[in-house]
């Protein structure tokens, strides 16, 4: 008998006490956790900034107009001139702050992307109540290589994009749930020493992270 | 090592049930905690840091006033996988397949391992990065691609100190807990190639070390072995979630990932996820979302490794599904929370458990997995006092003292015959024939508690002969009032009326 034969024999006879006419959703599963959160817009980005801001990231909040000279301010900080930019990305808002714009296409290898100074990519959903940007590979995001190997990662949120709870985010990305999704809260971080939480270990050692408000008064 | 296989003709296996999962040579609970007691250092970091860790857990779980209602529903989605898990399986295959993932199936320690060699081996490398798994020190992963030649480099910090001080894990999430950061900074300052002679021993410091230690390791990886927190069977998507980024670097940086999965790691659709992401991070290191969850549903073009494989791991597993009250222990999401509020835990460290999996929920768990064979398993249900503070903050409502009950019937059942256990018996005999009578009862302690006031003293008694001691070495006996107190009553009452 195969391993699989044997294994899945092995479940049926373990589980002789479960009554044949039993379906597996005959087990009920309570699901009164919360799903929205009651906060309007404007209190969610709020939160979402809070929240991020918590974990040791930085978050400007910027006009449509703004994101050039965010982009700007971020690069003049950390001494960038550079960032890489993934297929679908709005490159003027690199080249428009006087950065030059390096465009993941032909991919780049893992070494090359060791030696950028940043990335720079869009967002999926932004979770407010975690403070967790989600990212899914593809457009504006690139590949998951992009936003792990340089060592600084500029993360460009629409305020319209950030829901208030997992269960939210999760029926946001039901969609693109065949493409690779990672969830990032915060900068890496390690609690591995006496349990206290360390920024930077492997993946960018700063995230800065600008909220577009798309609904500002013009 | 102590592997209870061999291999037949043909390459194919055969095996005991059951893989290593204990450390070898370990020793009967009892013994191996006097031996970490000793170790003043240990208990005092340990005693900090679980305070720490139970502080900050509380202060997220109490943001949440849906707290309840999401354990009742992680505990559900987790009995109704267990409850038809040869169901479920199925469909995680026929999903991971459809996805273009390779499924293995293993049914213990040794053939996963040899699935796991033989895939490292076909790349040639001679290398294979790690994501921090407790299913392949389970199996003893490490050492069987050593002994082959293939150099196995654990990536998660704590698991990396470990690995290069040649000491064992002694917690599920930070395996390096028992150490404080002087000791971490001398391990990294030894074993480390290149390291700065003077690392100061502040965390980031040594985080940073361990940054710039693996990162040539990660852009020349061809190959990785990680677990997976959650295998969702509808749609054949693993997830892993981490700290460090050592994880995506794993999984995203190869050719080829290979995935080793106990089969109760399953959960039916995508939308579950959504429990168990707000479960695990609070429960484990306190924080409301932790650095890096990582979801991906087979190969992605031009996105990470091409060739994925899973090994769908048994390894005991089902011998614990077979017990309709052990079976709760296969719900658990290896968060860790029952560690770090065991007052046992606190005190001995986790090494005393002896088995990769320590703390309340190894001591349910390795019995289990193992079977309850030797005196080492059988000790480990008593390694608790049944405070119940493990089922408390378990994020799937482990009823952890329940089974721990139901495990120490069993290994007293076990040596039910011993001659070692004559004297036990004779004495729960003569307290069966003493309690169940209430003249021999009332006789009893008429006769008895004058005498045991008398001989114990002022002090009680502090140093029992014989088994008497097996109490007396480590706790005192008070001293036995002269009458019971409804003797003390009735005379009370009687005074009264006159």
């Amino acid at each position: 008998m195969s391993a699989r034969e044997e294994i899945l024999d092995r479940v049926r006879s373990a589980l002789a006490d479960v009554p044949e006419s039993e379906a597996p959703d005959d087990v009920a599963v309570p699901r009164d956790y919360r799903r929205d959160s009651p906060l309007g817009p404007d209190q969610l980005a709020d939160l979402f900034v809070q929240v991020v801001e918590e974990y040791g990231a930085t978050v400007r909040r910027v006009g449509p107009d703004g994101v050039t000279a965010a982009l700007h301010d971020i690069c003049a900080e950390h001494g960038v001139r550079s960032l890489v930019t993934p297929p679908g990305f709005p490159e003027q808002w690199v080249t428009g702050a006087g950065i030059v714009a390096l465009r993941d296409g032909p991919p780049m290898s893992a070494r090359t992307l060791d030696r950028a100074d940043g990335v720079v990519t869009t967002a999926a959903v932004g979770i407010a109540e975690t403070g967790t940007i989600v990212l899914v590979s593809g457009a504006g995001m690139g590949r998951r290589a992009l936003t792990l190997v340089p060592d600084l990662h500029v993360c460009v949120v629409r305020s319209d994009q950030v829901v208030g709870t997992v269960p939210e985010a999760m029926d946001a990305l039901a969609r693109h749930r065949r493409a690779p999704i990672t969830l990032v809260s915060g900068g890496s971080a390690t609690s591995d020493i006496e349990l206290e939480r360390v920024e930077g270990v492997h993946g960018p050692r700063t995230l800065e992270v600008i909220l577009l408000d798309i609904d500002e008064p013009v | 090592m102590a592997h209870a296989a061999a291999l037949a003709g043909g390459g194919r296996l055969v095996t005991r049930p059951t893989g290593p999962v204990r450390w070898a040579g370990a020793e009967p609970f009892p013994v191996a905690a006097a031996q970490q007691l000793e170790k003043q250092e240990q208990r005092d970091t340990l005693r900090r840091v679980t305070h720490h860790i139970r502080d900050k857990r509380a202060a997220v779980v109490s943001e949440r006033d849906d707290w309840e209602e999401l354990r009742r529903a992680g505990e559900q989605i987790k009995t109704r996988v267990l409850r038809h898990l040869d169901t479920y399986l199925e469909q995680a295959e026929k999903a991971l397949t459809e996805a273009g993932v390779t499924v293995h199936w293993a049914r213990d320690a040794e053939q996963a391992n040899y699935i796991v060699h033989r895939l490292v081996a076909e790349t040639g490398s001679e290398e294979v990065v790690k994501v921090k798994s407790m299913v392949t020190a389970e199996i003893g992963l490490n050492e069987y691609l050593a002994e082959r030649g293939i150099t196995p480099v654990e990536t998660d910090l704590a698991e990396l100190i470990v690995q290069m001080a040649d000491d064992r894990p002694s917690h599920i999430v930070v395996p390096a807990i028992h150490r404080n950061r002087r000791e971490i900074r001398d391990v990294l300052a030894e074993h480390m190639p290149g390291v700065d002679a003077d690392l100061p021993d502040d965390p980031a410091a040594l985080a940073a070390a361990a940054r710039q230690h693996l990162r040539e390791r990660f852009l020349r990886s061809r190959v990785a072995v990680s677990g997976a927190n959650f295998v969702v069977a509808e749609t054949g998507t693993l997830c892993i979630v981490e700290s460090e980024g050592n994880g995506r670097m794993c999984l995203t940086l190869p050719e080829r990932l290979i995935s080793v999965v106990g089969i109760e790691k399953v959960v039916p659709t995508f939308a579950d996820l959504e429990v168990f992401l707000q479960l695990l991070p609070r429960s484990s290191t306190g924080e409301r979302m932790n650095p890096y969850t990582s979801l991906w549903t087979g190969a992605t073009r031009g996105d990470g490794p091409q060739d994925l494989h899973v090994v769908f791991l048994d390894n005991g597993r089902t011998q614990a599904l077979a017990d309709p009250v052990g079976r709760q222990a296969l719900r658990c999401i290896r968060c860790s929370a029952c560690l770090n509020v065991c007052p046992v835990y606190e005190r001995t460290g986790g090494h005393a458990y002896g088995s990769v999996y320590p703390g309340p929920i190894g001591a349910i768990l390795t019995p289990q997995l193992r079977g309850m064979g030797d005196k080492v398993d059988r000790s480990l249900p008593f390694a608790s006092t049944l405070c119940g503070a493990c089922y408390e903050v378990c994020p799937v409502r482990i009823d952890i003292p329940r089974v721990l009950t139901h495990l120490r019937a069993q290994a007293v059942d076990h040596e039910r015959r011993r001659f070692s256990r004559v004297g036990e018996r004779a004495a729960f005999r003569l307290a069966t024939a003493g309690l169940g009578n209430d003249l021999l009862y009332n006789a009893g302690l008429r006769l008895g508690l004058p005498l045991a006031h008398a001989v114990a003293g002022e002090d009680g008694f502090t140093g029992l002969p014989l088994a008497g001691a097996r109490w007396t070495d480590s706790r005192d006996v008070v001293r036995p009032p002269r009458q019971s107190f409804r003797a003390w009553w009735k005379q009370q009452q009687d005074g009264g009326e006159t």
